[in-house]
């Protein structure tokens, strides 16, 4: 018999959604400059929820002033051990409102309240505590006895996890003694602005973290700012680019965190059903808008009859919609703009000669919505089998040797993470060594901690965040 | 008709044709060009092959074609290859002393000094081969029942402008690329190019397989590019870059295909102040690997 679920809502009222929001500069909720704002909505029902200041660049000058004064005053001379106390402090609110943000996160960015109940906001915790941790310790960290900071961090992020991108930017900047001036994703300003009560509500002094809404060209005039030191960017590798260049020629140091083209390989005698829910969980954690997402699976062509069989049946029961329902597992799309660039890309795919498989479930009348989808029949040289499609879209290719598996999963210019699925160990440390990617997972998939450095090679861009490598991007040694 | 005729000399010197180094072996420019190098003191001391782009290509072509192998040998081994290196230096001292000294003037003894201090730290180098992972690797306790370890791996092919620097700097810039499995495309001094096609017969005969390191001598401004914007290098070290808008250029072309770029130094480089270890860790990536926990 088949169990029907009935909704298990989270409650949206532990969250206030103001209707308009300022931005966030030396310590105090200022109005843009020029006035401008933008309208933030919920994906999965396509409503407006506020009203957010869109920063120019008078704002970004005086975001980058108050940034600077507060590095030269207060944060940079302040003794380690107190910068880490303001940290503990930080990562202690987070706990203490983690529902509050849990929600806000789901109804802002649409994804499933499970994921950022369970995962995005317990590792921002996480995250502001291990850092904090460093603040007084950095002459133990391996970049020299007497590191200093850089000074003030310019760091833009993206819309897949909002306040969890936000932690990995802030926590490990403001450890080393840098100030920071940030702005999140356009499509996804809510919870950066409840980070900014929260840094209030700590106590932090004024102009050691000032977040500024805006689009592109916000993060472009911080970025190419002249009184910035350092700049922190996650996202496109297109963006990425254009990042690299704009620096040339000054002395700032640049971490970049881009897209990728994970390959998930699946070797023959691996535990398939493990296998399987690592692959789901690889490619349809977050709706796949993951750079790190498992999208290309390479599978051993003796098992890949069976292996899609049991992935096929699987995602029959993943449940697409509301993202505040705790038994979701895929929420909505982020925006019409994504949705319309995963349709594109599929739409190719199809073309191309991949056959698309979608899971047969219901989507919702309203919001931006897409199913999780599997092609096969890929080749190589299929653009779904080469570019970050950032959706619930899986390519299958298969392979015969493991030669040939490693050479299909190098195959590509990015080099941000890889999956291995084989019960043999010295092959899983062999393959590991050969992968060109920052993270391998093997038996596992899209595993995350403060502790475990993270990003890519080639044109997944450079640097790390997290961990003790997280250090080095905000230490002058 | 000639009024004076020189007398023969008792016996005639065999010049030293200067060649790329390419691959392990020794080719002339495809383009058959060659430009005159000269002495600290103005004179011609002897042609040197005048490489153009395609010769960059074959070398990244050599170098991607080396970065397997010698990535993949165990670091005991490329710590004894460069060791060896070092003991062959150290066999052609006086060699070397004669080169740095005609390129670069200067006294006998300077250039002695010279050549020792590079030989010293063709040894120091040689020495972190076995240990870069440890200092730079470590165990990551994840909240959670994983084994989680970080090491370092090489970048890749790195394309390196080394400075004007005949030995000692030439040197300081190569040793740190090539010690961590990394294979190299090294553009030599346009004006004081000799020195490092000698060091590349001493690397032709150390044991390194061929074409981890690829030499070439020319113009640094008509190469450089096409090396910054070879989409299979993967990092540039362009500390011997001396003019300011050309690195800027090539910082700029580098970003297309998002190579890590060590840009040059604000200030003329002390080579002989001993190194710290970002000579290295510029050019090396961290690998991150989880595994789950369980019986």
């Amino acid at each position: 018999m088949a169990f029907e679920y009935a909704p298990a809502p989270e409650s949206r009222s532990i969250v206030d959604i103001r209707p308009a929001y300022g931005l966030f500069v030396n310590g105090e909720f200022v109005a843009p400059a020029d006035g401008e704002s933008m309208k933030t909505v919920d994906p999965a029902t396509e409503e407006v929820l506020a009203e957010v200041g869109v920063a120019g660049a008078a704002d970004v000058d005086r975001a980058v002033a108050a940034a600077r004064k507060a590095y030269q005053r207060v944060w940079g001379p302040m003794p380690g051990a107190e910068r880490a106390k303001y940290l503990y402090r930080i990562a202690r609110i987070i706990q203490e409102r983690a529902r509050e943000l849990a929600v806000l996160e789901s109804i802002d960015n649409g994804k499933p309240i499970r994921e950022s109940r369970d995962v995005d906001i317990p590792l921002v915790a996480a995250h502001f505590f291990y850092y904090a941790g460093w603040a007084d310790k950095l002459g133990h960290a391996g970049f020299g006895a007497n590191p200093q900071p850089l000074g003030v961090a310019g760091q833009v992020i993206p819309w897949n996890f909002p306040l969890l991108m936000l932690a990995w930017k802030i926590a490990p900047a403001l450890a080393a003694g840098n100030t920071v001036v940030l702005k999140p994703a356009e499509t996804t300003p809510l919870t950066a602005l409840l980070f900014a009560e929260i840094c209030q509500l700590a106590d932090l002094p004024a102009g050691v973290v000032n977040i500024l809404t805006g689009a592109g060209d916000t993060g472009r005039a911080l970025v190419e700012h002249g009184d910035v030191d350092k700049v922190a960017f996650t996202g496109s590798t297109e963006v990425g680019r254009q990042i690299a260049r704009s620096v040339a020629g000054t002395r700032k140091r640049v971490t970049l965190e881009l897209g990728g083209k994970a390959a998930n390989i699946v070797f023959a005698d691996a535990a398939l059903d493990q296998a399987v829910e690592g692959i789901v969980n690889g490619i349809f954690f977050n709706q796949g808008h993951v750079c790190c997402a498992g999208s290309r699976l390479l599978v051993e062509e003796s098992v890949s009859e069976e292996l899609l069989a049991r992935l096929k049946r699987r995602m029959t029961t993943l449940r697409v919609g509301d993202p505040l329902d705790k038994n979701t597992d895929v929420g909505a799309i982020n925006s019409a703009e994504q949705l319309a660039k995963i349709r594109t890309l599929t739409e190719i795919g199809e073309q191309e000669g991949g056959q698309r498989w979608s899971a047969p479930c219901p989507l919702p009348d309203r919001g931006f919505w897409f199913s999780p989808t599997v092609f096969t029949e890929v080749t190589q040289a299929h653009r779904i089998a080469r570019e970050e499609i950032f959706g619930p879209v899986l390519s299958v290719l298969t392979f015969r040797t493991p030669d040939e598996a490693v050479v299909k999963a190098n195959n590509t210019p990015y080099g941000l993470s890889a999956g291995i699925w084989t019960e043999k160990g010295s092959r899983i440390l062999w393959l590991a060594d050969k992968l060109r990617a920052g993270v391998v997972w093997a038996n596992t998939f899209n595993k995350f901690d403060p502790t475990s450095p993270f990003g890519g090679y080639q044109e997944s861009g450079y640097g790390r965040e997290g961990g003790r490598h997280g250090l080095e991007a905000y230490l002058a040694h | 008709m000639p009024t004076e005729q020189k007398a023969a000399p008792a016996r005639l010197a065999v010049r030293k044709t200067y060649k790329l180094f390419v691959g392990g072996k020794f080719p002339r420019s495809e383009s058959g060009r060659s430009y005159p190098v000269q002495g600290a003191d103005g004179e011609f001391v002897a042609n040197a092959a005048l490489a153009s782009r395609k010769d960059v290509r074959d070398a990244v072509v050599a170098a991607r074609k080396a970065f397997g192998g010698w990535s993949g040998a165990t670091a005991y081994n490329r710590g004894q290859i460069l060791y060896r290196i070092a003991e062959m230096l150290e066999g052609r001292r006086d060699q070397f002393a004669d080169e740095v000294r005609t390129a670069r003037g200067g006294t006998r003894s300077a250039a002695r000094a010279d050549v020792d201090a590079a030989i010293d730290r063709w040894v120091w180098y040689a020495g972190w081969a076995d240990k870069i992972a440890q200092v730079r690797g470590n165990a990551n306790p994840v909240a959670g029942p994983y084994f989680n370890l970080s090491a370092p791996e090489p970048t890749g092919v790195v394309g390196v402008v080394a400075p004007t620097e005949p030995l000692l700097g030439l040197v300081s810039v190569l040793a740190p690329v090539i010690v961590t499995g990394n294979t190299v495309v090294l553009l030599a001094s346009e004006t004081q190019p000799l020195p490092a096609i000698t060091l590349a017969e001493v690397l032709a005969t150390s044991d390194l397989p061929g074409g981890v390191v690829n030499l070439l001598t020319g113009r640094v401004a008509e190469t450089a590019p096409w090396l910054a914007g070879h989409a299979d290098v993967n990092a540039l070290d362009l500390t011997g870059v001396d003019d300011a808008d050309l690195a800027v250029e090539l910082e700029r072309t580098a970003a297309d295909t998002l190579k890590r770029v060590l840009r040059p130094p604000l200030t003329g480089a002390d080579w002989k102040a001993e190194p710290d270890t970002d000579r290295l860790t510029t050019f090396l990536e961290t690998k991150t690997v989880w595994h789950p926990k369980g019986a």
